[in-house]
């Protein structure tokens, strides 16, 4: 049994697997092999670039072009030069938009991260029901950003919305939420807020789950109180997620579209009478699609991009002082 | 052509519709569509399916009926009818600008409101010339200025006029009782026969309302925004914000000035709910009675049945407008270049824009018809609505289009009406102060039209 089964085994796995070119000696073979090895990994890789290309690259390359261009919407185009980009930043109505998706962004995105570094923690001690509370605040990650944006637009109506007649019932006026600047940020951001919180909670919560335990028993032996040990040992290392959930809030905040335009009522991509919260992409989709100037939004798009490069930077620079005492 | 010689059966239409097709689809075949019927023997040619792509709230263009009615005669071309959206400007323009662009994707037949002719007529490379078909036969059906409109910059006919503005003022009964004014619609037209008067009624209904949620008497600025100004243009060489070279004149046509002037006198004197039109808040008012009056172009009617719902059945009403004759609204519709059955599109559009289509979408959507023949038919002059209190719709929107002078839109009226609109928005609900709102209504025009 064993003899039998011992020698034809080997016999053709070698030369078939393990092997495959070896007979074939250094010539052709061998010159096919290396290259075979060298070449697979970019060829199981390249479906990715190749897409990337293809929705990446080009689009980013051919809106440089049209961004160059006085380009109607159906209608004619001739080169122009660099003059997109001036009259953009010599635009009032740009710069508002710029404001308002910065101040947004800031008043959103700041207590998001806090209040989920604050959640993990807390998901992160033994309490009871601990998986269910872990789902429960992945749960406004998976309702529609729509349900979300028309919900809460609701509950923000000035006639008949829920806050303004629970603000009544302490004798508040009626506040016309769309109206003013800050209302309406507060508005838009608690909108953000309430879906994305969760989400960054549950990134942070992996996180701190890979921090050794008996680093904190070891600050434990040493007296170290909880709060001691959040500082000095959870914030530290959660250092390179932090960084992560930033980045991806910068992107996300910068880009700001879908809260605004549904809390506008009207998709006219205005951002409320006077352009109280309208953001970068609204312009970018109110100059292309309602003005019909796809030049002028295009430029609007690089200078957006640029921002987000900035905006990342920038950020980047802050969360790398995070622990800084190590 | 068909349209012409009928009086009422339908059967006669449909057998001389079949003949026409059974004629001009082999005719078609060969230039047209080679694959099509090209090796078939038999008379009536494969099917062919023409859509249909119209916009607007409510009941829309109230094609159901008529489209219903043709694909019931006409197995040989069946029409796919679609609305596509609520909103003209900022969501069925842009989306039929990149289809024609394209060149593919838009509809056989396309609906366009009136605010997007300009803009069409200087792009005819997009749309099938209509006399080739013989629809230049139809002159006389129309009023000149709806005919003309529908001729772009090539000197051909390429749209065929839907429905007309037209303009009445609806009123909630209900509300007016409680306040101790009229209800019965002709006193009530006789309470304002201007603006003037209309503002002194305001001022008695809102001192009858002076709670803060009492209802208001007025919705909002924009419906009486654009009703003022589609009286006073007309007064004014017959233009908006373009002159009829397309310079922008915002600044300098009275019309303009005077509208904006009587709306903010309103929006100051606290008449207006401060509710922005064709939105959730303006929906939700006109079920729940948040305000008691709003100008009403023809259209309009299906708007706010279609908003007010069953219950509100009954508790509307339409009155005579204060200043007189206007037009507001209405639409076209065209077959783009891209379709690939111009000829059979061209015949469904003859027949949607016919007197028979014209009776059954003024049945069903209360959009008054454009076409002469049509206005004067029973079916039509005779209506009556039965959401607003049996209101003679047909007699009162006949009277109200009867000196009727269409305003010249120029080529970006809707990008500058949409901006405009959202400062009296603004000023109406106080983020932008009165004394301001002048000046920030131009310079908003003047970067529209850029």
């Amino acid at each position: 049994m064993t003899l039998h089964v011992d020698t034809p085994a080997p016999a053709p796995a070698r030369p078939g697997a393990g092997r495959p070119s070896g007979h074939r000696g250094p010539g052709r073979g061998g010159g096919l092999a290396r290259f075979d090895l060298r070449a697979t990994p970019y060829f199981l890789v390249s479906p990715y670039f190749l897409l990337f290309a293809v929705f990446g690259v080009f689009p980013l390359g051919y809106t440089l072009w049209v961004s160059l261009h006085d380009w109607e919407l159906a209608g004619d185009k001739s080169f122009a030069g660099l003059d997109n980009y001036i009259d953009l930043i010599t635009d009032g109505a740009f710069w508002n938009a710029v404001v308002n998706t910065l101040g947004m962004f800031v008043i959103s995105t700041v207590p998001q991260l806090v209040l989920a570094l604050v959640l993990a923690n807390a998901l992160n001690k033994r309490i009871r029901g601990r998986l269910f509370f872990r789902l429960g605040v992945l749960l406004p990650l998976i309702t529609s950003v729509v349900a979300v944006a028309v919900v809460f637009t609701q509950l923000y109506g000035r006639d008949y919305g829920m806050i303004n007649w629970f603000l009544g019932l302490f004798g508040v006026d009626a506040i016309n939420w769309q109206n003013e600047k800050w209302s309406s940020w507060i508005a838009i951001s608690t909108m953000i807020d309430w879906r994305w919180t969760g989400y960054n909670a549950i990134i942070l919560l992996a996180a701190m789950q890979t921090i050794p335990k008996d680093l904190y028993e070891a600050a434990a032996i040493d007296g170290a109180t909880a709060r001691r040990q959040f500082w000095q040992i959870t914030i530290p290392m959660l250092r390179p997620t932090i960084v992560f959930t930033v980045f991806i809030s910068t992107i996300g905040g910068l880009t700001l579209f879908t809260e605004p335009v549904m809390f506008d009522g009207n998709p006219t991509m205005a951002g409320g009478t006077d352009g109280q919260y309208q953001t970068v992409a609204m312009f970018i989709v109110k100059e292309a699609f309602r003005d019909f100037d796809f030049g002028y939004a295009a430029a609007a798009a690089w200078l957006l991009f640029a921002l987000i490069l900035i905006g990342t930077l920038i950020n980047y620079s802050f969360t790398r002082r995070i622990g800084g005492s190590k | 052509m068909l349209n012409n010689k009928r009086q009422g059966k339908l059967a006669a239409v449909a057998v001389m519709a079949a003949t026409a097709l059974a004629i001009t689809s082999c005719g078609s075949s060969e230039p047209a569509k080679p694959a099509a019927g090209g090796g078939s023997s038999a008379p009536a040619a494969e099917p062919v399916t023409i859509t249909v792509h119209t916009f607007g709230g409510g009941e829309n263009f109230g094609y159901d009926k008529a489209v219903e009615t043709w694909n019931a005669a006409h197995p040989n071309i069946q029409v796919k009818y679609q609305n596509l959206t609520d909103r003209f400007e900022d969501v069925y323009l842009p989306q039929l600008l990149q289809r024609l662009q394209a060149g593919s994707g838009a509809a056989d037949i396309i609906a366009l409101d009136e605010g997007a002719m300009g803009l069409m007529k200087a792009r005819p490379q997009f749309f099938t010339d209509l006399a080739q078909y013989g629809l230049d036969s139809r002159k006389a059906d129309f009023p000149a200025a709806k005919w003309d409109n529908g001729i772009n910059a090539d000197n051909k006919l390429f749209a065929l006029g839907t429905d007309i503005g037209g303009m009445t003022m609806c009123y909630r009964t209900d509300l007016f009782k409680k306040a101790g004014l009229p209800t019965d619609r002709e006193e009530v037209g006789k309470l304002w026969p201007d603006w003037n008067a209309f503002m002194e009624v305001g001022k008695k209904f809102q001192a009858a309302n002076p709670g803060k949620g009492d209802p208001k008497f007025l919705d909002g600025p924009n419906t009486l925004y654009n009703v003022i100004l589609s009286q006073e243009a007309p007064k004014n060489g017959n233009v908006s914000y373009f002159d009829k070279s397309n310079q922008l004149v915002i600044e300098s046509n009275p019309a303009i000035k005077t509208s904006f002037d009587t709306v903010k006198s309103f929006s100051e004197a606290g008449l207006t709910a401060k509710l922005a039109s064709f939105t959730p808040p303006w929906n939700a008012a006109i079920k729940k009675g948040g305000f008691a009056t709003m100008g009403c172009p023809s259209w309009m009617l299906g708007v706010v049945s279609g908003a007010a719902g069953d219950a509100g059945k009954g508790k509307w009403d339409v009155a005579a407008v204060p200043g007189g004759a206007g037009n507001w609204g209405g639409s076209y519709l065209a077959v783009p270049k891209q379709s690939k059955h111009p000829k059979e599109a061209a015949e469904v559009l003859n027949y949607l824009t016919g007197k028979e289509g014209h009776v059954m979408a003024f049945q069903e959507a209360a959009a008054f018809p454009s076409s002469i023949t049509a206005q004067q038919d029973p079916a039509v002059s005779e209506l009556k609505n039965p959401f607003f209190n049996d209101a003679p719709t047909g007699q009162i929107f006949g009277a109200s289009v009867k000196d009727l002078l269409p305003t010249f839109l120029g080529e970006k009226h809707a990008q500058v009406k949409t901006s405009v609109e959202k400062v009296l928005e603004g000023m109406d609900q106080g983020s932008i102060p009165y004394g301001e709102a002048w000046t920030k209504f131009t310079e908003a025009g003047v970067k529209a039209a850029g």
